[in-house]
């Protein structure tokens, strides 16, 4: 074990996949020689070469039909998108290609692609470069979708998505690149997708979240302590495949249940959770399953603004004593 | 141009009042005509109250949590023009009024004039309409029968036209129902926990939204009574527990009905009893056969008797008759009310028409109606209109009971256990199936040999059971 930041945990996770398996390899802008837009790949080029951390002009699209041929004839490429609202620019390759070539090809090609970079809101980077982009891919069948929220499960879950045998979205975060925490130093260390983590344990209710909303609702959680509503906090870390029996079993416990999700909350994240809950566990609710979301709006660039249009702690606090019946706050 | 008079419509035979458990429309809200305009609590069951009239619900006269008796009027419906002070001034002492000092400004001097009469506190209105002030209750009875609203409520059948023989409520009675069962507001978790501890969400206050029964509603629910129940069963060799020596339980809505009503039977009423006993081994064996049958609905024993005793009933029209004061009125048609008991009670469905219904029908129909009476889903058309009534505690291992009539009916049916029994044959000694039915009678209405003949012939068609199939 070792604290490291999120941003090590990822460059340890790619130097030990590079130096596991010679078929991995970076693909990206400014991956090699500028050692990454958020130095992700620092040092990668200068200990493996050119042909291993490949720079690549601004053609999203390009560089990720590369990465999926790549893929089909054998390689493991990891695609780096400078930031995820960039890969809409690749959303056919993505979509069309990466997610069912496997299926169209009656399983003669299977694409063992990673296509990683930060996605989500950050600090005031507008309209176009907020945007949660994990709902444009975990709607694909064909594509596996994960968001990890510390340094040990960016490094685990990136070294287990190198080493799956299918396409992988993997979406970082600007915010989380600095975090500190314990991170395994084993090079076998892996954690599979599709396997969400009780963050905290509790007995009122049970927020799932994920990524920066899952540090909020740590913060709600601790505050909410105090007026001795006991909080359990589900990260799903894999959103596709959705570990659906985690977030049961805690319900069954809590009988209450809020889902947070910084992006909108139309047909999101938050609605597909709150529906399997309601599906799987109705005889356990004492009370609807509640969404905290994003606004349904363009990320707005003024501070003030983007505050009001992302959930906040108080945002998710108010949720969680709607769900439990206790006063709000304000 | 329509103003429209929303009265507290009479739900059931016996409902004398009703509580405004909550309007779903505002003062000032359209609403169109079938909307549901409010929840009541009727002593049987809680039903929606539908619009009978489109426009705007200019004015609730009796707020939520409080009574009214049948025919008060407790809103008003029009346009934004019209003029409704002088029905609002109608309205009067008999309607338990709202705290309407926000409204009373809207509808100008006639609604402020209205108001100190209506200035009564809910809990200043007794449960019983009959016991209070005489002269406050005058302006309701009146009124009901002269609605101002097209539609609106007519009382119960006995008040109606002489002409008018049917028992079935009248036009307005069903409507005002509108197929809205008892809906109680629980969440998942609660209804699963109150099934567990048996505990009756109907009794319960939701301290939710809305009125929304949640887990803590139920816990504490089951946690009292439990707490002081488990010492009562105790053998009484067992140390006396700590706890109290008795507690004094509130009557539901239901217990209440029924102890005020039983009386209004029992007493008044002269009960006379026949018994008589059924051998029912062919109809027992034809049933066997019956539901030995694939695709055919399962009959139960007291299908059979319900089936036998409708086409008795048109037989001895006598019995199937209501004492009126001055006149004994004889009904052309059988609407059976079906005793079912429930945890806090007991509530008496009626199967309509049930003279003109096989076997088949009145096992389904009677079956839903007794599922739905236990989750507290009838109707209010299906509670009330009974001409006779069977009462069966015959799963309850009975020799014989009799049962109180369920006025203004003239008569009931009360039916023990099928119990094997030693019986004198031709041959000697042998064992049969028997059943003791005893029928109640107002002794106004029929004597005891009108009831024996009755008797006589629902045993008749009982022993030769093949009768009920043609």
């Amino acid at each position: 074990m070792a604290v490291m930041t999120y941003r090590e945990a990822l460059n340890l996770a790619l130097r030990e996949e590079l130096t596991r398996d010679p078929n991995v390899f970076v693909i990206g802008e400014e991956v090699g020689l500028y050692e990454g837009a958020y130095k992700v790949t620092q040092g990668l080029l200068k200990e493996f070469g050119p042909k291993r951390i490949v720079d690549t002009p601004i053609a999203e699209s390009g560089f990720t039909g590369v990465g999926i041929g790549a893929a089909m004839v054998g390689l493991r490429p990891v695609v780096e998108m400078m930031t995820f609202n960039f890969a809409l620019l690749a959303l056919d390759q993505i979509v069309n290609s990466a997610a069912k070539l496997n299926y169209m090809s009656g399983g003669q090609y299977n694409v063992p692609l990673v296509i990683r970079g930060p996605g989500g809101p950050a600090h005031q980077l507008a309209a176009q470069h907020s945007q949660s982009m994990e709902v444009y891919f975990y709607h694909v069948p064909g594509l596996k979708v994960v968001r990890p929220s510390t340094p040990m499960d960016a490094k685990g879950l990136l070294k287990s998505a190198i080493r799956d045998d299918n396409p992988v979205i993997f979406i970082e975060s600007e915010t989380l690149y600095n975090i500190k925490g314990e991170v395994s130093e084993d090079p076998d260390f892996l954690i599979p997708l599709g396997q969400a983590i009780v963050r905290r344990e509790g007995t009122d209710v049970t927020v799932v979240a994920y990524m920066g909303m899952m540090y909020r609702a740590m913060e709600a959680a601790e505050e909410l302590a105090k007026d001795g509503i006991s909080v359990e906090i589900v990260d799903p870390r894999t959103l596709q495949p959705l570990d659906t029996q985690t977030i049961i079993d805690s319900v069954r416990k809590t009988h209450r249940a809020v889902v947070v999700e910084a992006g909108a909350g139309f047909a999101g994240m938050g609605s597909e959770i709150a529906t399997e809950i309601t599906e799987e566990a109705f005889d356990d609710l004492d009370a609807p399953v509640l969404r905290v979301t994003g606004a349904q709006a363009p990320m707005p660039y003024a501070r003030n603004l983007e505050r009001l249009k992302t959930p906040t702690k108080e945002k998710i606090a108010d949720a969680i004593r709607r769900v439990c019946y206790a006063n709000e706050s304000r | 141009m329509a103003v429209t008079k929303v009265v507290m419509p009479k739900l059931s035979e016996q409902m004398e009042s009703g509580k405004i458990i909550k309007w779903l429309k505002k003062e000032g809200e359209r609403v169109q005509s079938g909307d549901i305009l409010a929840e009541v609590e009727t002593d049987k069951a809680d039903v929606e109250m539908e619009a009978f009239g489109s426009g705007v619900l200019r004015k609730i006269l009796v707020a939520a949590g409080n009574k009214a008796p049948v025919g008060s009027l407790i809103g008003v419906i029009a346009e934004e023009n019209d003029d409704i002070n002088s029905v609002v001034a109608q309205a009067g002492a008999p309607a338990p009024a709202a705290e309407s000092g926000a409204a009373a400004p809207r509808d100008g001097k006639a609604a402020g004039d209205a108001k100190p009469g209506m200035a009564d506190r809910p809990a200043a209105v007794p449960p019983q309409p009959k016991s209070e002030d005489p002269a406050a209750r005058k302006p309701a009875s009146s009124m009901a029968p002269s609605p101002v609203g097209q539609r609106a409520v007519a009382s119960s059948p006995r008040e109606m036209g002489g002409a008018e023989m049917s028992p079935q409520p009248p036009q307005g009675v069903p409507s005002t129902g509108g197929g809205g069962g008892a809906r109680v507001k629980a969440s998942p978790l609660a209804r699963k926990i109150a099934a567990q501890s048996g505990v009756d969400l109907k009794l319960i206050h939701g301290s939710g939204p809305g009125g929304r029964i949640v887990r803590r509603d139920v816990e504490a629910a089951a946690t009292a009574p439990a707490a002081s129940a488990a010492p009562a069963l105790r053998p009484v060799a067992q140390p006396a527990a700590s706890g109290p020596e008795f507690e004094d339980l509130a009557l539901s809505p239901m217990r209440a009905a029924i102890a005020r009503r039983m009386p209004l039977s029992k007493a008044p009423v002269p009960h006379f009893y026949v018994t008589s006993e059924v051998a029912m081994d062919r109809a027992w064996e034809l049933r066997e056969e019956l539901n030995g049958l694939e695709g055919q609905p399962k009959i139960s024993v007291n299908d059979f008797i319900i089936r036998a005793c409708a086409l008795t009933l048109l037989n001895h029209p006598g019995v199937n008759a209501s004492f009126q004061g001055e006149s004994i009125r004889v009904f052309h048609r059988v609407h059976m009310g079906i005793a079912v008991a429930l945890e806090e009670g007991l509530i008496t469905p009626v199967l309509r028409d049930v003279h003109a219904k096989s076997l088949a029908q009145i096992a389904v129909e009677a079956r839903d109606l007794a599922e739905r009476a236990r989750q507290r889903k009838l109707r209010a058309q299906e509670l009330s209109g009974a001409t006779f009534s069977i009462s069966n505690l015959g799963m309850f291992d009975v020799r014989d009971f009799s049962a109180i009539i369920n006025p203004p009916e003239g008569a009931i049916l009360a039916v023990g256990s099928v119990r094997r029994v030693p019986v004198v044959t031709d041959e000697g000694l042998g064992v049969g199936r028997r059943m003791a039915l005893t029928i109640s009678c107002d002794h106004r209405v029929m004597d005891g040999a009108m009831g024996a003949r009755f008797l006589q012939d629902v045993k008749k068609l009982l022993e030769e059971p093949l009768r009920l199939l043609v």
